[in-house]
């Protein structure tokens, strides 16, 4: 791990929204590290917190009465509590988003060049003629067949997966130091899904740049992220080296998010192996472990506070009472290379 | 574009037709009304009736008696009224129609700016007090009804309070054309303007900040902020520039309904002579003809301005560019 401080550091984060008279904590005490050059992974089923996480970052709540806290410090720069004026100068230019859906995600009504020359305009002194050139080269990066012509062509007429390469050229256009892809291939098909995932690793070479990858979905994870991030109903479940956590989870619900994956070698299971039940709603959460109440191995201690998470490997922590009591789960074996 | 344009222009065509027919079928085919003996007028001589029934051909099959009707109306503009006769109908409408060219198209700038203005204050100050009274304004607005609001504005500065300094400048009922004094032509129409505009303002200040919260939520609009737009920027570029859609969808129906005579109650309470007067005066004295002829331009401003619409649609909205 690079000994510099790291570009994107945040502690205990948690976000809360008000709801019926109380405030319902949506995201809770997480802490990530995000070094130069990067790739971390965000995982957790809907709802866990993810996408919240990373709006958060982006400074881009704007529901009343929502509260952020905790810390965030971006090249050193604390971005909670950050006045809109000096996050708006960062966002676009230093922190970059790539959104879920292609498909709404850009204006209607303009031309894609049109709203990639706008957010380059809005942070560098360029003439329409400089900015459109730069657009053009960014779509042909990223791999967009005839960018000029591309470029004046409207959202509606590209196709998902070109309309997510525009889209992280859109995000690339002022050569940001963070990109934070929330589910950037949910909403696309294998294929196209595996082009841009090679993109996106590609995109550390050429144009330098970190990444927050936000998914639920173990595969892409595997392929893409050296660190993972695991969250469970918006607390932090496990994290370590993508490697580690996936050959050794130290945290039942890790484990069997792992086990859900279907095999690409040996006999083909007559079931896959399923988490039982649903996530608990925020505002229940149970006082405990958010995950006792589905997980196999839940006993009395998991129950009166949620469980710190305990180092159980090199950059590994796992919040779970097992590995501290002694009992840690088995490991998985060397981590195959498995596809959604 | 082209090829759509050119389709638009043919329905639009074919549409026209078929409210003529329909027009032509409720007033001259319907079975038990004898129009020749409405327009000849009552207790007309034999002969009379003889000729009226010629001219207009209702001795000939419907088809043809479609086809006089339709010259009358369009080519030679011949169109009698019934009770005043010898006045032509076509005429008459055209004189009419930029009085109420007049008021409409300025009560729709005041409106269309207006409503612009307050609807994006608004939505740009959604839940603050601002927010709250001009939404509360909008609603008085749509509430008060247009003769009422006229009656008192006339009151007011006719009568009441017409010697003061505040409203000594207001001239009497009636249109100056404006060819004649422009100045006079717009210090006669301002306060009808006004009273016209004071519900669309409303109406259509409502609907534009409905608009803009809800694409508040959509994802262009997050991703507009994230490129680090400034809110006033994602608010008019993208927030109102994706809602003039809807905008201009509902404007081009309520400018050709009041176009078409619908402003009625503002022009009959300011004594302009306008469309929706003459159809008020039609009406009164069941003159078929004018009724009929006003009918039929207002249906033809309807359908003209909805074809409008359309094409400006296309203009706004590449989507719809593509899919026709």
């Amino acid at each position: 791990m690079p000994a510099d401080p790291p570009l994107l550091a945040v502690r205990d984060l948690c976000v809360s929204f008000p709801a019926r008279g109380r405030m319902v904590p949506i995201v809770e005490h997480v802490s990530l590290d995000l070094h130069a050059g990067e790739i971390v992974g965000l995982v957790g089923e809907s709802g866990s917190g993810k996408s919240v996480t990373a709006m958060a970052l982006m400074g881009l709540i704007d529901s009343p009465g929502v509260r952020v806290t905790g810390s965030a410090l971006f090249r050193g720069r604390e971005l909670v509590g950050m006045p809109q004026r000096q996050l708006r100068r960062l966002r676009g230019r230093d922190i970059a988003m790539i959104f879920q859906d292609p498909m709404t995600a850009f204006t209607p009504v303009y031309t894609i060049g049109w709203q990639i020359d706008e957010q380059i305009r809005a942070h560098e002194k360029l003439s329409r003629h400089a900015a459109r050139a730069r657009t053009v080269k960014l779509l042909a990066d990223m791999g967009v067949p005839d960018p000029a012509h591309m470029a004046q062509r409207y959202p509606h007429q590209l196709s998902g997966g070109l309309r997510q390469r525009a889209m992280i050229a859109m995000a690339l256009s002022c050569s940001p130091a963070l990109l934070i892809a929330d589910e950037p291939t949910t909403a696309l098909d294998v294929t196209v899904q595996a082009q841009i995932l090679e993109l996106l690793r590609r995109l550390r070479g050429t144009h330098g740049a970190s990444i927050l990858l936000i998914t639920h979905d173990m595969g892409v994870v595997a392929q893409t992220c050296a660190r993972t991030l695991v969250l469970y109903s918006g607390r932090m479940a496990e994290t370590g080296p993508t490697e580690a956590v996936f050959d050794r989870p130290g945290h039942p619900y890790t484990a069997a998010l792992l086990d859900a994956i279907p095999p690409l070698y040996g006999p083909r299971p007559d079931r896959l192996p399923a988490i039982d039940g649903i996530p608990p709603q925020p505002a229940d959460r149970p006082a405990g472990c958010a995950f006792a109440p589905r997980c196999g191995h839940a006993h009395e201690t998991c129950l009166p506070a949620p469980p710190p998470p305990v180092p159980i490997g090199p950059g590994q922590q796992a919040a779970c009472v097992l590995p501290a009591e002694g009992t840690p789960l088995p490991p998985r074996g060397p981590m195959t290379e498995c596809t959604a | 574009m082209m090829a759509a344009l050119l389709r638009r222009t043919g329905q639009t065509v074919l549409v026209l037709f078929g409210v003529s027919v329909l027009v032509f079928g409720v007033f001259f085919a319907t079975p038990g009304a004898d129009p020749t003996a409405r327009i000849a007028g009552r207790n007309a001589a034999p002969q009379v009736m003889e000729k009226v029934r010629h001219e207009y051909g209702f001795d000939r099959p419907l088809p043809v008696q479609y086809a006089i009707m339709m010259k009358k109306l369009f080519i030679t503009r011949d169109l009698a009224s019934y009770t005043n006769r010898g006045q032509a109908v076509v005429p008459e409408i055209m004189r009419a129609a930029p009085v109420t060219a007049s008021l409409v198209c300025g009560a729709a700038v005041l409106w269309v700016t207006v409503s612009i203005f307050m609807g994006t204050l608004a939505a740009a100050m959604k839940d603050t007090w601002v927010d709250r009274g001009l939404m509360m304004l909008g609603l008085v607005g749509i509430s008060i009804p247009v003769f009422w609001l006229g009656q008192v504005a006339n009151l007011v500065t006719q009568s009441r309070y017409h010697d003061t300094w505040l409203f000594s400048w207001v001239p009497g009922l009636g249109y100056v054309p404006f060819a004649q004094d422009p100045l006079g032509w717009f210090r006669a129409l301002v306060i009808p303007w006004v009273v016209l505009a004071v519900m669309f303002i409303g109406i259509y200040s409502r609907v534009l900040r409905h608009d803009l919260v809800a694409l508040a939520g959509e994802d262009f609009m997050r991703t507009a902020r994230a490129k680090g737009l400034s809110p006033m920027r994602v608010l008019l570029r993208h927030g109102l520039r994706t809602s003039m859609v809807t905008f201009v969808s509902l404007f081009g129906l309520d400018f050709a309904q009041l176009a078409g005579g619908g402003a009625l109650l503002t022009e009959v309470v300011f004594g302009l002579p306008g469309v929706g007067r003459l159809t008020y005066r039609a009406l009164t004295m069941l003159d078929l003809p004018v009724i009929m002829a006003t009918v039929m331009y207002s249906a033809i401003f309807v359908v003209l301005a909805n074809a409008v619409v359309d094409v400006v649609y296309l203009f706004l909205d590449p989507r719809v560019r593509d899919a026709r």
